[in-house]
């Protein structure tokens, strides 16, 4: 017979589970027991009419023996099914106690073939019975609970991916001072993401361009980045003015940009033409309310 | 060249020490800093006169790792410190662009 495949190479939590559980946790307390005085014959009927294969025999509370289905068929082969139990019976008993854990009971199932092993207490009195039934339902049963939390956890931690997939950031009208802030955590987050230099410099151009236009035009608003595996897409939400003529913005060299502005190097007149010229989708959409630029940037997977 | 033959052979001044030394492989002039992220070349040098921090920001997202801030402009320290965090060098010259880039093209 093979042995059960549980031992200090399992993964912890099974290690920890046949250490925690106790053999009485686990075993069958529901006891049918005869005294020796029983017949074979009325030991055999009572494994039928409870569907067992031993049954202990006992005096009181102590253990003399265990009749197994072995002894059964030995009695009946040789007649002596309407004798005693006591004369027939097993015993050369081989049990466990009830506050050993439950590995031992598994060692011993491995170490002996029977079906069954009789438990003590500590004043040697029979409390129970254990078979390899009862330890794979109380297994299975922990097994359950313990993958559920795991299940849970994995979850759990895949949501969290999930939101973190996302990073947004504030941009505040001429503050200079945190300008590129957005686009330089955008790009950190794209040099994790073990994508291509050339590809990261162009996420990197958009951003950079659309936080400043914000900066520099806008009444303020959000640069907005989404991680997806297959593209990034960068969304950058303004609280307004709007732009007046879309098509005259989206012109290199066109600016409305202010003199200090320039003297900054900013106001070029080329914002939002490079951002549209690197990226691989390009939306706009302006009222007086605000304006929404989203550029998509699709990540080729053989790269 | 390697960045630091800025100071070496045309002794510019770098505005900070034990910055990182990086190969440069060609150059590109330009005040515009939209100009700067939509067409400088990368490891490239800037040649420029804009002296404050957006420049390390445009800098670093363009992939330049070193700059050279021209006609005697004066690099503010919130600018140093932003280049020393993104590892990118700061010259000076008092050289205008012309000149700088003219100089900066004999070292290639």
């Amino acid at each position: 017979m093979n042995n059960i495949p549980i031992n200090t190479d399992s993964p912890s939590v099974i290690q920890e589970l046949i250490y925690q559980l106790k053999i009485k946790d686990v075993m069958s307390r529901d006891l049918v027991t005869l005294r020796k005085t029983a017949t074979m014959r009325s030991v055999q009927l009572t494994m039928k009419k409870y569907n067992l294969s031993s049954i202990p025999i006992t005096n009181s509370m102590h253990i003399l023996g265990l009749v197994s289905t072995e002894d059964i068929i030995k009695a009946l082969d040789s007649g002596h099914i309407n004798e005693k139990a006591e004369k027939h019976m097993t015993r050369k008993l081989i049990v466990l106690e009830d506050d050993m854990p439950l590995s031992f009971a598994i060692s011993y199932f491995n170490k002996y073939t029977f079906g069954r092993f009789p438990v003590l207490n500590k004043e040697k009195e029979l409390v129970g019975i254990i078979s390899m039934r009862d330890i794979n339902t109380q297994l299975l049963e922990h097994l359950n609970t313990a993958m559920q939390v795991l299940e849970n956890t994995i979850q759990k931690e895949h949501l969290e991916d999930i939101k973190s997939n996302q990073k947004e950031f504030n941009t505040i009208k001429f503050n200079f001072e945190i300008a590129g802030k957005a686009s330089t955590e955008i790009k950190k987050t794209l040099k994790t993401l073990n994508l291509d230099r050339k590809f990261i410099r162009r996420v990197a151009v958009a951003s950079y361009e659309l936080e400043i236009n914000q900066v520099v035009h806008s009444n303020g608003g959000t640069i907005k980045a989404i991680f997806d595996s297959d593209r990034i897409t960068i969304i950058a939400t303004d609280s307004g003015p709007g732009i007046p003529d879309l098509e005259k913005a989206l012109t290199e060299g066109f600016s409305t940009a202010n003199d200090w502005i320039r003297s900054l190097g900013f106001g070029a007149g080329m914002g939002l033409p490079n951002s549209k010229r690197v990226s691989d989708n390009f939306e706009i959409e302006s009222s007086p309310e605000g304006t929404t630029v989203k550029v998509y940037f699709n990540i080729e997977k053989d790269k | 060249m390697k960045s630091d033959d800025l100071e070496k052979k045309l002794e510019y001044k770098a505005a900070y020490d034990g910055y990182k030394v990086e190969d440069i492989v060609t150059g590109f002039t330009s005040d515009l800093l939209s100009d700067v992220m939509g067409n400088a070349p990368e490891d490239s040098l800037l040649i420029t006169i804009q002296a404050h921090k957006n420049t390390i920001a445009c800098c670093s997202l363009a992939g330049i790792t070193a700059i050279v801030i021209c006609s005697g402009r004066k690099v503010d320290d919130d600018m140093i410190e932003a280049a020393k965090s993104e590892d990118i060098a700061i010259f000076t010259t008092t050289d205008n662009q012309f000149e700088a880039s003219f100089k900066v093209h004999g070292l290639l």
